[in-house]
């Protein structure tokens, strides 16, 4: 071992071996190739998702007439608002992060066990908003008919707004169909003798709405499929009529993975499973920040005269931040 | 050296823990021991994936005939002797998932990615020996999910290893849907974790762990393309991982993502607007890099052995690395000629092909420069350069079937037929197959302090090699007559009447060639006890993982771990008294570094 008086020739060069060259730790550094694979495999569900949303271009539904709803402000159309106080929250959660990965370059446990804390706070506000818009989604609000071919017509009337313009409004299921009664109840678990798991009866029935339909002679139905000026079209009086006779399948409220309200079952597939995925990465944050916080307060980096692992969930947390701005760009702004 | 001993004791992998057993042999965080773990659950798997090939072989050459073997083997998928289809096509699936990722890609790069590394580049051990356990352990509960879906009552997943849906999506759709299919997806995704893993293991090892003067022109290229097989796998197995939860997604909650309008058994499903065309999208996105995280280190591995056994520099060291990483971008861009049938615009076709063929340059240059080391060296023909010769013939006759396929206008005249069986049996299967037997040959003394039988190895090289091309030469032709392959039969096709005496030949030399493989096991393991004792540097190698003591220690060097000083291939080098120079040999007064 005479061998390491003598010089290797490489002595100061960055990719001389013996060295850091990246400067960076091995642990930072996997959390930034851990990085990678997440990004892609986040890449290939956005990829999936255009895939899915081009094939259906001419029928997709639009984000600001789905997602229009704000808590507290009952019955207002507010397209963006909701989403944008999401989106707010999660990005100061990324600011306070990286103060506390600063406080932590600077050694100052208190000021980084506080903005940690305010880092796992804006994760859970996101978290738990995330589950009123899935809620929301979920149970829909102006219902349509699905057809046998599985498009979805929607329900509306002309009515005249304060600027004196004929504008068509929304008008929702329950408002107009009248439902008749049927011989069955649905079997629930409170009056079932022996219970046996069931779909819940549809409320509404084909023949219902059709009654509904002709008893207001100013309702109109609107189909998924996009016009030049990307709006849906709206059917006459007579075609309304013939569409709902003809086509119609089933009355749907809501969205979940197997129909959608607001058109393709696609858009409710990818938008569960893509703010799902999503959610469940903050999630996971959240209890990694918890853990790391923990360890802040017990002073385990004190001790260990270094914060890098506040500095490595950090990495974790803007990353997960950052595909957030896609997904939201995706899937509420274009 | 006692000066080192004491700065040794002090450097973080040197404790010198008490081990037991468990963690000395089954949770062991030492790199060389992990490395042996995959080494034999791969062997282990290969035997299970070549047998099941074998008994495909059989249904193939004698259809309906009754056939022991079959029967005790297969019980009740095989009554009375005679394979059931369903078991065929599930043995073709089980067969492709097994080689392909658990042989050719843990096995291979997990065993000399664990063992190379470290020692290769100069360091202690991996980066984190505790998620490099995690990688393995996760590997092998993936294997003990994928064997223990033969048992289940309906079968083994049997969509072929693509698993394309509906007939993945759909636990309706066969026997093998089912459960089995839900089996198959559990084993991968912990697959995929456990790859995961390894990778950021292998990749963080090479960037920050080596030692001084190791640059990274001065890497040993089994090391370059561990790395960038490590790299490939990072980008291109989540994208995998995305796919199989979308198809679980379909599978058991209902979303429409792979699946549309389907009426299966006289009922309307209520999926609508999926498409699987997307799922293929996404698979070989991840398929064809997977191709070359099988193929690239067993290059790796036949560059290091060349140029040791002829004695000579490798030819074209920096060619070779822009190569290896050309053929790592390629093969993310290329991934459509997998898709020419499923209704592509042919202008998208022709691009795929482009890119396709584009991949035959970088492959080119290293097959030339293979030829070049070879070329008027001073040639040691043991059993590890015979593979590795054996791998640089199949990867030219399998890659110039490849140029074929890679070309939409060709490729459909013959797509699913035994043509494409034979190019990428030949390209990816028995090349990397070589270039795992070549290492194991190598790095044998290496990690078990014993040497191989070499007449044991050299009766093992030369039946393979004859078998291998005796199975799949003659596959060219029959797929070009147009024989589809995984057909569980093809007696009910008069036109194919003819080539069932070829596939009877193709049989026998499968036969003969996977029986064999026994040779080698057995040269295997009872070298491990009974081998002769390995010198310290057998093959007079100038790679750093022949300066460490034969008997394995936590650390891998006794004491300070060697500074480098020059590239891996001095060998011949002239002012010289040996024909070889290791690498932590400092240069002599005067001496140039060669300017590789």
């Amino acid at each position: 071992m005479s061998t390491t008086v003598a010089t290797t020739n490489t002595e100061g060069k960055t990719w001389s071996g013996g060295n850091e060259p990246l400067k960076a730790s091995y642990g930072k550094m996997m959390m930034w190739f851990f990085i990678v694979t997440d990004a892609l495999t986040f890449s290939a569900f956005l990829a999936a998702y255009g895939f899915s949303r081009f094939k259906f271009i001419d029928s997709w539904p639009i984000a600001d007439e789905v997602f229009t709803h704000v808590p507290f402000l009952h019955g207002q159309e507010l397209p963006m608002i909701y989403v944008a106080f999401m989106t707010f929250i999660l990005i100061m959660s990324s600011v306070t992060m990286v103060l506390a990965v600063d406080a932590g370059h600077h050694m100052k446990k208190n000021k980084v066990t506080w903005y940690l804390f305010l880092t796992i706070i804006g994760g859970i506000i996101f978290v738990g908003s995330q589950a009123w818009e899935w809620a929301t989604f979920i149970k829909g609000d102006y219902g349509a008919v699905q057809t046998k071919g599985g498009n979805i017509l929607q329900f509306g009337e002309y009515k005249t707004n304060e600027n004196g313009e004929q504008e068509f409004k929304r008008v929702a299921v329950k408002d107009f169909v009248i439902v008749s009664p049927t011989e069955r109840t649905n079997h629930e678990r409170k009056n079932g003798l022996w219970f046996v798991d069931e779909g819940t009866l549809p409320p509404y029935q084909i023949k219902d709405v059709v009654a509904g339909l002709e008893a207001n002679p100013n309702i109109l139905v609107r189909t998924q499929i996009l016009n030049e000026e990307r709006e849906k079209t709206i059917l006459s009086r007579e075609e309304s009529l013939a569409a709902i006779k003809n086509n119609g399948k089933r009355v749907v409220e809501g969205a979940n993975l197997e129909v959608n309200e607001y058109g393709s079952p696609l858009f409710a597939d990818f938008f569960f499973f893509i703010t799902g995925f999503h959610g469940f990465h903050v999630l996971s944050g959240v209890v990694i920040n918890i853990i790391i916080w923990f360890n802040v307060i017990l002073g385990t980096y004190e001790r260990r005269k270094s914060y890098e692992m506040v500095e490595k969930v950090g990495l974790y947390w803007h990353f997960v931040d950052l595909v957030w701005v896609f997904v939201f760009t995706f899937f509420y702004l274009v | 050296m006692s000066a080192h001993v004491e700065a040794h004791a002090h450097d973080d992998h040197g404790h010198h823990h008490k081990e037991t057993f468990i963690t000395k042999y089954i949770f062991s965080q030492d790199h060389k021991m992990i490395a042996k773990q995959y080494l034999i659950t791969g062997l282990i798997m290969g035997i299970i994936g070549v047998v099941m090939s074998l008994m495909m072989r059989m249904q193939i050459a004698w259809p309906g005939e009754p056939n022991a073997f079959l029967q005790t083997f297969l019980g009740k998928w095989a009554p009375d002797g005679v394979m059931s289809a369903d078991i065929y096509l599930a043995l073709v699936t089980i067969h492709g998932t097994i080689m392909v990722f658990f042989v050719l890609t843990a096995g291979l790069s997990g065993t000399f990615s664990n063992l190379l590394i470290p020692l290769q580049i100069g360091a202690r051990d991996m980066a984190s020996g505790f998620l490099n356990m995690v990688s393995y352990w996760l590997f092998f509960v993936s294997c003990v999910i994928m064997v223990a879906s033969f048992f289940v009552e309906a079968g083994p997943a049997a969509a072929g290893w693509t698993i394309y849906p509906p007939l993945s999506a759909l636990p309706m759709a066969q026997g093998g849907s089912g459960l089995g299919m839900t089996l198959w997806l559990t084993s991968m995704a912990i697959f995929i974790a456990s790859s995961a893993l390894g990778s950021l293991n292998y990749v963080v090892t090479v960037l920050n762990l080596r030692t001084k003067g190791m640059s990274m022109t001065r890497l040993p290229l089994t090391i370059w393309t561990f790395f960038v097989t490590a790299i490939i796998g990072i980008v291109s197995f989540p994208v995998l991982l995305s796919a199989a939860l979308l198809l679980i997604m379909d599978r058991s909650f209902g979303t429409s993502f792979f699946l549309s309008d389907i009426f299966i058994q006289g009922e309307v499903l209520h999926y609508q607007g999926g498409s699987p065309v997307l799922f293929e999208h996404l698979f070989w996105f991840l398929g064809h890099p997977e191709v070359y995280i099988v193929l690239l280190p067993a290059l790796g591995i036949t560059s290091e052995i060349i140029a040791t056994n002829s004695r000579k520099p490798i030819f074209g060291y920096r060619a070779m690395i822009a190569s290896v990483l050309a053929i790592a971008f390629l093969s993310t861009i290329v991934w459509g000629h997998h898709m020419f049938v499923s209704g592509m615009n042919p202008f998208l076709g022709s691009v795929f092909t482009f890119t396709t063929l584009l991949i035959a340059i970088p492959s080119a240059v290293k097959a030339f420069n293979y030829i070049t080391t070879l070329w008027k060296g001073n040639l040691q023909l043991n059993p590890a350069m015979l593979f590795s010769i054996g791998l640089v013939s199949t990867f030219i006759t399998g890659g110039l079937t490849g140029i074929i396929l890679g070309d939409s206008a060709l490729d459909i005249n013959v797509h699913d037929t035994y043509f494409v069986v034979a190019h990428f049996h030949l390209v990816m299967g028995i090349s990397a197959l070589y270039g795992f037997f070549a290492g194991v040959y190598h790095w044998f003394p290496k990690m078990f302090g014993r040497m191989m039988n070499k007449n044991l190895g050299y009766v093992h090289f030369w039946i393979t090699a004859v078998c291998a091309y005796g199975v799949f030469f003659p596959m060219h032709f029959i797929g070009m007559a147009g024989l589809p392959r995984r057909y569980y039969t093809n007696s009910a096709f008069p036109l194919f009447d003819d080539l069932s005496n070829v596939n009877v030949v193709i049989t026998v030399f499968a036969l003969v060639g996977g029986a064999f493989q026994i040779v080698f096991f057995y040269n295997f393991f009872s070298s491990i006890f009974y081998g002769k004792k390995a010198e310290q540097n057998p093959w007079k190698s100038n790679t750093l993982e022949w300066t460490t003591p034969v008997e394995h220690i936590h650390g891998n060097w006794p004491g300070a771990i060697p500074t480098v000083h020059r590239w891996a291939y001095d060998y011949s080098k002239p002012g010289h008294d040996d024909d070889f120079v290791p690498q932590d040999v400092p240069l002599k007064e005067g001496e140039e570094e060669l300017q590789h």
